[in-house]
């Protein structure tokens, strides 16, 4: 079944590059199980963008709850827009410029694909929507690593120029049939629902703004204590949820694939949660919520790649492991004293650099034997390798370009909120309301 | 013994408490509370201006020994007031005289348990 999954995802992205003859007008039929499912991990994907505005919501001070939420909600507004109008294209269409993006005119705020259905048998609308979503999220993490401290205005024209400059080509990299990721050693680098694409290259540019932005006023003297964990134990759960559309829906089909995803991810996450929760017991002498929901996230990031190609046994290390690096990654940033307000690198990072490489010692044998059978001679330390190359690439990348777009974007618009704005909070600052409103007789 | 109640604005609430604690300060309380003096702002709803009735003000009381009135008062007052010559919000402070202070946990009263 690992055959079919792969001939189902090469002949979906051979559709990419204009094979035409493949389209619904001529027969392929809708295949309406794996349509409904798509439709629903489409849905399921988009559930996590509010889960993550309550995750983060919950954690900041009061004076910012709707300004950090407010920076995965208008994710969701300005990164749809751009999907539509260029984003798909660059994506998934032909290699362009030398491979660094595609393009391909008719996915240009997708006029030609009103009526495609895919060869998986799904219409190639359910197809771009769903990787929309993905597209959403993923600048939406970054907003972690500065919350609470930088102007609405500059973040949004962030995330617009950042989704276009690097999420796009990254996507293309490592998803598109003619990436250069996706064809690289055996069988491709190993990224099954976004480990690089997504948590890395997310991670790394949170790490890198937060770094050039410097800390929040007061960090890390003043105690900087979550107004609301409700809210994020609540969002956390609706990650976890939406997450099995996030890597059960990336099988881009309904069958063993999926099933193998889903409870991949659901190994992942719980022995994940598990882990954290003891660690910190032991370290700490408590088992705290935010740790429980820390281990959730750590085990569901480091699954992301891997879930495609490990077994539950496989999952559940990489949750284990995951937790425990996240772990030591966030004492290693309470030394090193930068401020990356709400973990985005140290969990997303780390996490997903992590289940990127570990995953290689998890593959299950019938992909290593399609892996020899292609190439000859497949290890998994060629595996490994591959997998090294392409976390390195993304890492890279994603720093880089952050870099370069944060120093320009700053020379427009200031990027860091004033001290004023920052004291104020950003509720009042930037969106003129006030987030509990109960608090005060009004 | 002097109780020293200080209504000030929500945003300059890290602004007073950092001078405070600078000018040695640190025993304090802080409460949300709503209210209605001289000031009027503007919030905005789904495009419309609204006008709260009671506005939200930071309420911060610190109980002193006679000879730290002043130096709370000026430290509250330097450091609540925005724009050079304050403007009509930045709120109010009263002082009133403070008959006994008790610590629970050892009993002791007077100046020394402040």
């Amino acid at each position: 079944m690992k055959k079919r999954w792969k001939r189902i995802l090469l002949s979906l992205t051979f559709l990419f590059v204009g094979f035409t003859g493949l389209y619904a007008s001529d027969g392929v039929k809708i295949d309406t199980g794996a349509t409904a499912w798509m439709l629903t991990s489409t849905a399921l994907v988009l559930l996590m963008v509010p889960g993550l505005a309550m995750f983060y919501g919950g954690l900041v001070r009061s004076k910012n709850v709707l300004g950090t939420i407010m920076h995965s909600f208008v994710a969701m507004g300005i990164i749809s827009v751009i999907w539509v109008i260029v984003g798909y294209s660059m994506s998934f269409g032909k290699n362009v410029l030398g491979g660094w993006f595609g393009w391909n005119p008719d996915y240009f705020f997708l006029k030609g694909i009103d009526t495609k259905v895919m060869d998986a048998g799904i219409p190639e609308y359910v197809f771009s929507m769903f990787q929309g979503k993905f597209a959403i999220i993923t600048p939406a993490l970054i907003a972690g690593a500065f919350a609470e401290r930088v102007s609405f205005k500059a973040y949004c024209f962030f995330i617009a120029i950042w989704s276009i400059l690097v999420y796009n080509p990254l996507c293309h990299w490592v998803w598109a049939s003619d990436g250069f990721l996706f064809n690289l050693g055996a069988r491709g680098a190993i990224d099954f629902a976004g480990g690089t694409v997504v948590h890395i290259s997310a991670g790394v540019s949170g790490l890198v703004a937060a770094i050039y932005l410097g800390s929040r006023r007061g960090y890390p003297y003043q105690v900087i204590r979550p107004n609301n964990l409700v809210i994020t134990m609540l969002g956390a759960g609706l990650l976890w949820v939406g997450w099995f559309g996030f890597n059960a829906g990336s099988s881009v089909s309904s069958g063993l694939s999926t099933a193998q995803a889903l409870t991949a991810t659901q190994a992942a996450a719980a022995s994940g949660a598990l882990a954290w929760v003891i660690i910190e017991s032991f370290h700490q002498g408590k088992a705290t919520a935010l740790g429980f929901a820390s281990g959730i996230l750590a085990g569901l990031v480091a699954v992301t790649p891997a879930a495609g190609v490990v077994q539950p046994y496989g999952a559940m290390t990489l949750g284990i492991a995951a937790s425990i690096i996240c772990y030591m990654a966030i004492q290693v940033k309470n030394k090193l004293g930068y401020d990356d307000s709400l973990d985005a690198f140290g969990i997303h990072g780390v996490g997903g650099i992590s289940g990127a490489l570990l995953l290689t010692f998890f593959i299950r044998p019938s992909w290593m034997q399609e892996a020899v059978a292609a190439k000859g001679v497949w290890t998994i330390w060629n595996q490994l390798a591959v997998q090294a190359l392409a976390v390195g690439i993304a890492i890279s990348y994603a720093a880089i370009m952050t870099f370069i777009i944060i120093v320009v974007l700053n020379k427009f618009v200031k990027f860091k909120a004033t001290e004023d704005d920052e004291m104020a909070g950003l509720d009042r600052a930037y969106h003129g309301e006030r987030g509990y409103g109960m608090l005060n007789p009004s | 013994m002097k109780l020293i109640t200080a209504i000030i604005r929500e945003v300059q609430l890290d602004k007073v408490r950092e001078a405070l604690i600078e000018a040695d300060i640190k025993r304090i309380t802080v409460s949300r509370v709503s209210g209605h003096g001289q000031q009027r702002i503007e919030e905005m709803y789904r495009g419309q201006i609204i006008v709260p009735d009671l506005i939200p003000k930071i309420k911060i009381e610190i109980a002193v020994n006679d000879a730290f009135v002043d130096i709370t008062v000026d430290t509250i007052l330097r450091a609540a007031r925005t724009n050079e010559n304050g403007s009509v919000g930045d709120g109010k402070i009263f002082i009133s005289p403070l008959e006994e202070c008790i610590r629970i946990r050892t009993g002791e009263r007077g100046g020394t348990a402040i």
